[in-house]
């Protein structure tokens, strides 16, 4: 395919979110999960921010003066925390409704977020650059992975960091995060994942490196469901996120 | 309309956006405010209380303080200006009797410590515990309005919108109801409860003795309901006293402490008996309706209850207070934690941790002192023999007993960072 007709975008993708936007923000509706999942991708990202730009985690704004690009962000549910953290953040969605219900929400918290209708090519295009770019749970549901993670990676400023969470492509998964989440638990809507757009780590840092990226951190997350918390862990099978870097001499 | 006597600093400032609003100046709605101001200073707090200004100091009942509450109190800056009227209680002792029984049988005696040297409570006046709180809280920058009852809340969208009685209105992003068992900001939540009245009274009064009582508390289950004596420090003119619990049927209760004081010091005298020499009431006796009331949900968006606004239960095992910390010192965590991730700290799914954190063992609390309290409030011969058989066995099962003395000090279950002496 010549590079001027590849898109990131799947338009059945976007029209299922769209579909679903009224619902981004209410903690008992169909995106509880993700708000259940929340906690642990926000340590996750505060944590490894603060370490790689050596700031202090109690500080009431330790990402002051950080650019932060939420890429695939939905209704703003890692936006929001982001810039109270301090950071200045542009949340970007394909959805052009998904972007009404995240701005609407964060006039009504009362953040300052930059939210964008528009594509990672079309950013990248544009020359935007960012200190972090946050790719959560957004992989699985692109059309062209190569592309976007190499789109994504173009706008990481040198030094500066990528996170990737997405969904292994293991029986395991299957199992657990599209039938026992869509089907048993029906914790999310039947039809969100589909097994073959699911991704291996493998297959990620591969883009990645071809993008210019080294990988320097991976970490599964598993459920427990006695504390009904999600956690960090080795076991990669399920969910997990991958840490990536440019290097500052890039 | 609340009469104010003095406009409030929240008022003066002008201020009226708030992160979190506090109803309720009690020791729950203080150590709660505090704990996340200290956590937190970044966010703004304030904590708003009906009763006008100085009625706080008109108190005159002591409380226990389990080891878990001290030690947060002393990571809130507080302890150290409270350990010098602080009695420490370095033994307890648990009978089973009649009262007219000659000799009382002693089944428990728990007189280990938490730690080396660390007393398993300390009794504190009430009085000298908010004037604590409240210092450090005007230390920390919180606003504290008095006098001024909430008239109601919405709680759209991402502020809570509350009304005061006089007419001010406050937006803040977490609203906390700590203001006791018959929460009014509850009802205005539509939180229902569940509601168990027991027909008994507690009556509590401070006694004075001749001699000193050595750190000792005492609980005698008596067939009307426990007698428990707490040693209090000496008074300024250096007269041992004790506070005791005494608990009766409300009626009886009623007419002990309206009626003629010299058959209330006789009955008083049947129960704490003459080991300690004369003894004297110091205190006008006054009587509290025991019940259990627990709220069926903690928490709505933007809204959390703590303290007895969440559960009030009976004090036989002296836990409500240690349960209010408890409940302060979770929510605080809690709101913290969220705050720290940035994440809205008014949210419901970060509020349902609290709740999800504090109901369990509350209500395992609430259950356990209602079955001791109907196990122990009767004269039934049989049951009589089986509690007897009961305690005797807890008192020779070493594990049982530590258990019961790190249940009695607060200790069990998922322990808040503040309540093991650590900072959030």
């Amino acid at each position: 395919m010549p590079e001027a007709t590849r898109s990131t975008i799947d338009k059945n993708e976007v029209d299922r979110f769209s579909a679903m936007a009224a619902e981004w923000w209410s903690p008992t509706g169909k995106f509880r999960p993700l708000h259940k999942f929340n906690p642990v991708r926000l340590a996750y990202i505060r944590d490894q921010v603060a370490t790689r730009f050596g700031r202090d985690i109690h500080a009431a704004k330790p990402f002051e003066g950080l650019r932060f690009l939420d890429i695939g962000c939905g209704g703003g549910l890692l936006c929001e925390p982001m810039a109270r953290l301090g950071a200045e953040v542009v949340g970007a969605d394909a959805s052009a409704t998904n972007i009404e219900v995240a701005k609407l929400h964060a006039a009504e918290s009362g953040v300052t977020i930059d939210y964008r209708a528009t594509t990672a090519e079309a950013l990248a295009d544009a020359g935007e650059k960012f200190d972090v770019v946050l790719n959560m749970e957004v992989v699985e549901h692109v059309a062209d992975i190569d592309l976007f993670i190499g789109k994504t990676s173009e706008m990481v400023k040198p030094g500066g960091l990528m996170f990737v969470a997405t969904i292994n492509r293991t029986l395991k998964a299957l199992g657990l995060a599209i039938i026992g989440a869509e089907y048993v638990l029906r914790w999310l809507p039947r039809g969100t994942h589909q097994y073959e757009k699911l991704v291996r780590p493998e297959e990620l840092e591969k883009a990645l490196s071809t993008a210019g990226m080294s990988v320097i951190d991976r970490t599964g997350v598993v459920y427990s469901p006695l504390s009904d918390r999600w956690q960090r862990s080795k076991d990669m099978d399920v969910n997990y996120m991958l840490l990536a870097e440019r290097s500052a001499y890039d | 309309m609340a009469q104010r006597p003095e406009p409030g600093i929240a008022q003066q400032a002008g201020k009226r956006d708030f992160d979190v609003l506090v109803a309720g100046a009690g020791y729950v709605g203080l150590a709660t405010a505090v704990s996340i101001k200290q956590a937190r200073p970044g966010l703004a707090v304030a904590v708003v209380d009906a009763a006008p200004e100085g009625v706080w100091q008109k108190d005159g009942r002591a409380s226990a303080i389990a080891a878990a509450a001290c030690r947060m109190l002393d990571r809130l800056g507080c302890w150290g200006e409270l350990l010098p009227q602080a009695q420490p209680i370095t033994d307890m002792i648990v009978t089973d009797s009649r009262s007219t029984d000659p000799v009382r049988p002693v089944f428990l005696t728990f007189d280990g410590d938490v730690d080396e040297g660390e007393p398993f409570a300390h009794m504190i006046a009430n009085v000298a515990l908010n004037g604590a709180l409240r210092r450090r809280a005007a230390e920390l920058g919180i606003d504290l309005v008095e006098g001024v009852a909430v008239s109601s809340f919405d709680t759209d969208g991402g502020r809570a919108r509350v009304h005061l009685a006089d007419g001010l209105v406050f937006d803040t992003r977490l609203l906390i109801a700590a203001d006791g068992v018959k929460s009014g900001l509850r009802d205005m939540a539509g939180i229902k409860t569940m509601h168990w009245d027991y027909g008994q009274s507690g009556i509590v009064c401070t006694v004075g003795h001749e001699r000193p009582h050595g750190g000792r508390a005492e609980e005698h289950f008596l067939p009307a309901g426990p007698f428990a004596t707490l040693p209090l420090k000496p008074d300024a003119n250096g007269k041992n006293r004790s506070s005791i619990v005494w608990t009766e049927r409300t009626a009886d209760a009623e007419r002990l402490v309206s009626g003629d004081p010299f058959i209330f010091e006789v009955e008083l005298e049947q129960r704490f008996g003459l080991k300690l020499g004369e003894i004297s009431v110091e205190t006008k006796p006054r009587a509290f309706p025991l019940g259990l009331t627990l709220a069926r949900a903690f928490v709505k968006p933007r809204f959390a209850l703590a303290g007895d606004a969440a559960h009030g239960i009976h004090p036989i095992a002296g836990q409500g207070l240690n349960l209010g910390f408890k409940d302060a010192a979770a929510l605080a965590e809690t709101v913290v934690e969220a705050d720290r991730l940035g994440q809205d700290i008014g949210a419901l799914d970060v509020l349902e941790g609290y709740e999800r954190w504090r109901r369990f063992d509350t209500v395992r609390m609430g259950i356990t002192t209602d079955v001791l309290n109907r196990l122990f409030s009767n004269d039934s011969t049989p049951l009589r023999a089986v509690r007897d058989i009961g305690l005797g066995l807890v008192d020779r099962m070493p594990a049982l007993k530590t258990y019961f003395i790190k249940q009695a000090s607060g200790l069990t279950g998922e322990t808040p960072r503040l309540l093991r002496g650590e900072a959030i």
